[in-house]
């Protein structure tokens, strides 16, 4: 399983990757992986804060829907509307285009405090 | 499968190797306190005495067929089409239980999609779901749903004009939901919907008769960000404007209508249909048409992660079954009549309540309340309803429903209901009787 190196990840599988004074936010290949074909996204409204931890969306896909946690405190500034019309981008390429939402993060400390790409492989049992 | 129950010498085997003495010490965990001492059935009678007895009892009954049937007020006398019964009644379809598994219920699959879709059609909407307990409860359920789409948004506006058991049913439903119920009264297009409205109510048509074009109201709510949804007749549908077409977002009705016979207590049936847009927030399930690997046309349920056996807690609604008997009566029902029969059928009710309207209208003291009707309408009457019922029952009328039953203040209301079943001489016999009941 692929787990980009620039993103921090927590243990529900969802990581936020620096872009400029942006967060994007996705799930990694492995919550992909495991869901199967997406098929769906719940996303939340642009301007929306939402603190760590919260839900704020689910991912539905042919197997399951689950909750989608925020990584990291903020404000939400775009949702992808590339996946909105093809959710099946998360399954082709979960780090790059098939990204969910950006965010203006709000507590950028937080962000140390998550799982490092080490951290989050041996979570899910790769080393 | 067996009904037959197991015999005293299973039992006893069941009992040890449970490792329990009785039956009795399955229910130690009910403290003394709760359990019923005695239940003081009596004896037991032979079958023959048991009919005997339920017939006595159910000749007590007033049949529709023995009366002149003026009464509706949500519930309506309708022909059934012998086909339907007799279809609807074969095991395959009677013994279907919930399809969980499409390889063993494509009959069961492929009804309900038809049902689907052409009660969409009828309604005017993308989607309908494979139905609710009855029209009620699927109103109950749209406010919700409509509540739940809209975050922060806490206004729902329902008509003062809904059918009183609907209004309560909402109400049950909604006890636990910070939900602000504000009632309008007369047309929806000029209520004051706002930023903090999730979505208006319209009846179509209310209960009084009466009813109003949906689109100024849909437009007003769509402008706002809130959601339109509709109770609707229907079998109105099919000669007037479906709420689809008028911009509704989520419409229900009760479905009884539509092939299915008059029960006290039911079972009736829900109807709910919504847009592309709200597909996800529907409660209940949906079947949808697929291909197997053989690339032959196959029917599974869809949409499932919605549903409380995947989504626990977190589904949209906690339905996680249908109507199935009652749906299939309406889908053969709908099937039977075809477009052009049911237009007929809307027809002849909609021509025959006018023609009684307008007789109704004329006699002194008797005053026809709305402008626009389909085939039940308010009637004012010069004494108390209750009164006039009473003494048209005793030449074999019934007349409609006296509002004392729901508003004891309004004694001089007369809710009057004519479907395809009443003749020409029915009318004409109703209107001579309300005439010297008046004297």
């Amino acid at each position: 399983m692929a787990i980009d190196k620039n993103a921090r990840y927590l243990e529900s599988h969802e990581y936020a990757k620096p872009e400029g004074e942006l967060m994007v936010i996705g799930i990694s290949d492995h919550a992909q992986a495991e869901l199967g074909d997406v098929v769906f996204i719940e996303f939340p409204a642009v301007g929306k804060e939402l603190d760590k931890g919260v839900v704020f969306g689910t991912i539905e896909s042919v197997k399951a829907a689950s909750d989608l946690y925020m990584p990291i405190s903020g404000k939400v500034v775009e949702v992808n509307e590339e996946v909105k019309n093809d959710p099946s981008l998360v399954n082709k390429d979960c780090y790059g285009s098939g990204w969910l939402i950006k965010v203006a993060p709000s507590k950028l400390s937080e962000f140390e405090s998550l799982l490092d790409a080490e951290s989050y492989g041996a979570s899910i049992g790769e080393v | 499968m067996s009904f037959v129950p197991h015999t005293d010498l299973e039992r006893a085997e069941m009992l040890k190797a449970i490792g329990i003495a009785s039956i009795e010490d399955l229910f130690s965990d009910i403290p003394e306190h709760l359990r019923i001492e005695d239940l003081a059935l009596p004896e037991s009678i032979s079958e023959i005495e048991a009919i005997d007895e339920l017939e006595t009892l159910a000749s007590r009954n007033v049949k529709t067929k023995d009366m002149d049937w003026f009464l509706g007020a949500g519930a309506y006398y309708s022909y059934i089409p012998a086909v339907v019964p007799a279809l609807a009644g074969r095991g395959e379809f009677l013994t279907a239980y919930t399809p969980y598994q499409p390889e063993v219920s494509q009959g069961t699959l492929q009804a309900i999609f038809e049902y689907q879709s052409m009660t969409a059609k009828l309604l005017g909407m993308s989607v309908v779901n494979a139905s609710h307990y009855d029209g009620a409860t699927a109103l109950a359920e749209a406010v919700l749903m409509a509540w739940k789409a809209r975050e922060n948004r806490n206004r729902i506006f329902l008509p003062k004009d809904l059918h009183p058991e609907y209004s309560q049913v909402i109400s049950t439903y909604c006890t636990s939901f910070d939900i602000e119920f504000i009632r309008y009264e007369g047309d929806p297009g000029q209520v004051a919907i706002d930023e903090d409205t999730a979505a208006i109510v319209v009846a179509y048509p209310g209960f009084s008769g009466q009813f109003y074009p949906v689109s100024k109201a849909s437009d007003k709510a769509h402008e706002k960000g809130a959601l339109c949804i509709v109770q609707a007749d229907p079998l109105m549908c099919a000669i007037f404007k479906s709420p689809g077409e008028q911009g509704a977002d989520i419409v229900t009705a009760e479905g009884q209508c539509l092939g299915n016979p008059l029960n006290f207590g039911g079972p009736y049936l829900g109807m709910m249909g919504t847009t592309d847009a709200l597909i996800r927030r529907m409660p209940g399930r949906i079947v949808g048409q697929t291909k197997d690997k053989f690339g032959k046309r196959g029917f599974v349920l869809t949409l499932s992660t919605r549903e409380q056996h995947i989504r626990r807690e977190k589904a949209v609604s906690n339905i996680c079954s249908n109507q199935g008997l009652s749906m299939l009566q309406t889908c053969i029902y709908l099937a039977t009549l075809g477009k052009n029969g049911l237009q007929k059928v809307a027809r002849l009710s909609y021509d025959k309540a006018h023609y009684a309207a307008q007789l109704i209208d004329s006699i002194s003291g008797y005053h026809v309340v709305p402008k626009l009707f389909f085939r039940e309408f308010l009637v004012e009457t010069p004494d108390a309803a209750a009164k006039i019922v009473e003494a048209l029952n005793k030449k074999g009328i019934v007349p409609g429903l006296a509002l004392s039953r729901y508003y004891p203040e309004r004694k001089n209301e007369l809710l009057i209901c004519v479907t395809e079943m009443n003749t020409k001489a029915q009318i004409e016999k109703l209107a001579v009787a309300l005439k010297e009941a008046a004297k």
